[in-house]
């Protein structure tokens, strides 16, 4: 570890110092955390409890970190059927804060954090931003959402933290984005990466550039590589990948260091695993599955193995930056069905909700997600069916209205519903393709 | 008994408007009169033919969403002001029209046929009979051709 960390490029922070560990020194801190917060969770955690009572185990039983794998899984749905308090493992006035995301059924699942659980989601987002060359002499623009969306104030106490300048500028209003980019001396920017892509072809309309930005910190949403390469290209910024969700903790639950060859899980807080997502099987090191995480240190809302449905491999080699603390592959795709879109997760279950309340009966549907000028565009396909058609424009104009301010009523973000003629949506064998997603990632 | 139209859903696409037309010539049923509703996102194609029930099969058969509504086909004078004299009888009774066409062909005897939709449909029926317009039966509008 360096000590002029404020001047190296590579992410050298004291905060950061657990990246760096020997192997043996972190296993053992890993084990020690994971058997106090199984001990935390079996006592107050009553659906953890009877699952751990169902395989005739205790928290006692866990001996060595490879013993994760007798522990039942969580999933979501096991946060939607508890909802809002049932996980809560400590009482609400030691509960500091909550934010909650979208499910299902129209209720969302709800996440807690403790002043302490706070303290460590800085730390992590310190540790992401020092990892991608962010320091304290940068001036960031959050344009994450602010509110019950953990991406927001997640980098923005992680940026406090480190010290930087936060402008807390939220997402959307492109013109203002742009203005405060140029005008305040912006060098780093949080945002989606399809939102800042949307940036760039503004700014190329606009003919206006980046300014003094020299990097983006961009998740919330699958991307690829591919993309990367087009942001850095057209912007000649530097694009940072970073991983999180709300049930683990929000964004910092990984990130890419300046070498950008995947993201370093803080596994000090984060232990990772891969499994099977047919058979739940725990797989090596190198192998592609599903990602579970269990929290290390979490007080307000300990998650053991939580199912992410995040499709990746886990690589444990050496880093080029002296990270010692594992990498996942950036990931592509999920084992569900549920997609993200413009950083909210959507399961097609939510559009049915809609659909339903509208027509009374589920119409054959299907949604086609694109990509035009980066931003992401989510279609809603209906089949018009005898029962809800008119031979008069404005009722079909009001079933188009109602269609679409339902599903935007679910799912808290605006599709474009088109009706379409019947039998034009592909029946497949089985479970129908209900989701088609053209997006270049 | 009303007359009876049949209104098809349409995608707005180049190449939607032939098929179920093609589907009714291929089963010899006559289009009489035809009327096109189009919005940014989709149309609605109103069609009067000689055999509504069988065109209704035939249209269903090709995967075609149909509806059957009841119009009234009135008779309007075929010279200047012909047309705005029944307008003006619609609009002293307060009858709202959903919307109107005309019949394709068909004059007979300097006559022709406008067909409405209106909101109430059995009480425009009565308002413009009182008035003195003549409102055609489903058979007399069918074989008027």
């Amino acid at each position: 570890m360096k000590s002029n960390w404020n001047d190296a490029p590579g992410g050298f922070h004291p905060a950061s110092a657990h990246d760096f560990l020997p192997k043996d020194q972190l296993r053992q801190i890993q084990l020690q955390r994971l058997q106090a917060v199984v001990k935390r969770a079996y006592a107050r955690q009553q659906l953890f409890r009877e699952r751990m009572g169902e395989r005739g185990i205790g928290p006692e039983d866990l001996k060595t970190l490879a013993d994760v794998s007798r522990l039942p899984f969580m999933v979501k749905s096991d946060l939607r059927d508890t909802y809002p308090f049932g996980l809560f493992c400590s009482p609400m006035e030691e509960v500091v804060r909550l934010h909650a995301s979208s499910g299902t059924t129209g209720k969302p699942i709800v996440v807690a954090y403790t002043q302490a659980d706070v303290e460590v989601w800085s730390q992590v987002m310190v540790r992401s931003f020092a990892a991608a060359g962010v320091h304290r002499r940068d001036v960031i623009q959050n344009a994450y959402g602010y509110g019950l969306f953990t991406g927001g104030l997640g980098a923005h106490y992680g940026a406090e933290a480190l010290g930087a300048t936060v402008i807390p500028i939220s997402g959307g209003n492109t013109e203002r984005q742009m203005m405060v980019m140029q005008d305040f001396g912006v060098t780093v920017i949080c945002s989606t990466p399809s939102y800042f892509l949307h940036l760039a072809e503004r700014a190329k309309e606009l003919k206006i550039d980046f300014g003094k930005l020299r990097c983006g910190v961009f998740g919330a949403e699958p991307w690829s590589d591919a993309m990367r390469e087009r942001i850095q290209a057209e912007t000649g910024i530097k694009a940072y990948d970073i991983y999180g969700l709300s049930e683990i903790i929000g964004p910092g639950v990984g990130a890419e260091c300046f070498r950008q060859d995947g993201l370093h899980i803080f596994e000090d807080h984060f232990l990772p695993e891969i499994i099977d997502p047919e058979t739940g099987m725990v797989l090596p090191d190198g192998a592609e599955g599903e990602l579970v995480l269990t929290t290390l240190s979490k007080q307000a809302m300990p998650m053991i193995r939580y199912r992410t449905r995040d499709i990746t491999a886990l690589n444990p080699e050496p880093c080029a930056c002296g990270r010692t603390i594992r990498r996942i592959r950036r990931i592509g795709r999920r084992s569900d069905d549920m997609f993200i879109i413009r950083g909210v997760n959507v399961f097609p279950s939510q559009v049915e909700t809609g659909l339903l309340k509208v027509e009374g009966t589920l119409p054959h549907y299907q949604i086609v997600l694109t990509r035009e000028k980066g931003l992401d565009e989510m279609e809603v396909q209906v089949e018009v069916t005898p029962e809800v058609f008119s031979d008069k424009v404005r009722a079909l104009e009001d079933l188009h209205q109602r269609l679409e301010t339902a599903i935007e009523h679910v799912i808290g973000i605006r599709a474009k519903v088109t009706l379409v003629e019947p039998q034009t949506i592909a029946r497949s064998e089985g479970k129908a393709k209900r989701v088609i997603d053209r997006r270049k990632l | 008994m009303k007359l009876r139209q049949l209104s098809l859903f349409l995608e707005n696409q180049p190449g939607k408007l032939r098929g179920p037309c093609e589907a009714l010539g291929k089963a010899g049923i006559d289009i009489l009169a035809v009327a096109l509703a189009d919005t940014a996102h989709f149309g609605i194609l109103r069609l009067v033919v000689t055999d509504w029930a069988r065109a209704k099969t035939v249209l269903e058969g090709a995967g075609t969403t149909v509806k059957v509504t009841e119009v009234l086909p009135v008779e309007v004078e075929d010279r200047p002001g012909g047309l705005a004299r029944v307008l003006a009888a619609v609009d002293e009774a307060g009858l709202g029209i959903e919307y109107m066409y005309a019949f394709a062909a068909g004059a007979r005897g300097g006559k022709k046929i406008v067909v409405f939709r209106f909101d109430e449909p059995d009480r425009a029926q009565t308002v413009l009979q009182a008035k003195g317009l003549k409102v055609l039966e489903e058979k007399e509008a069918l074989g008027s051709t």
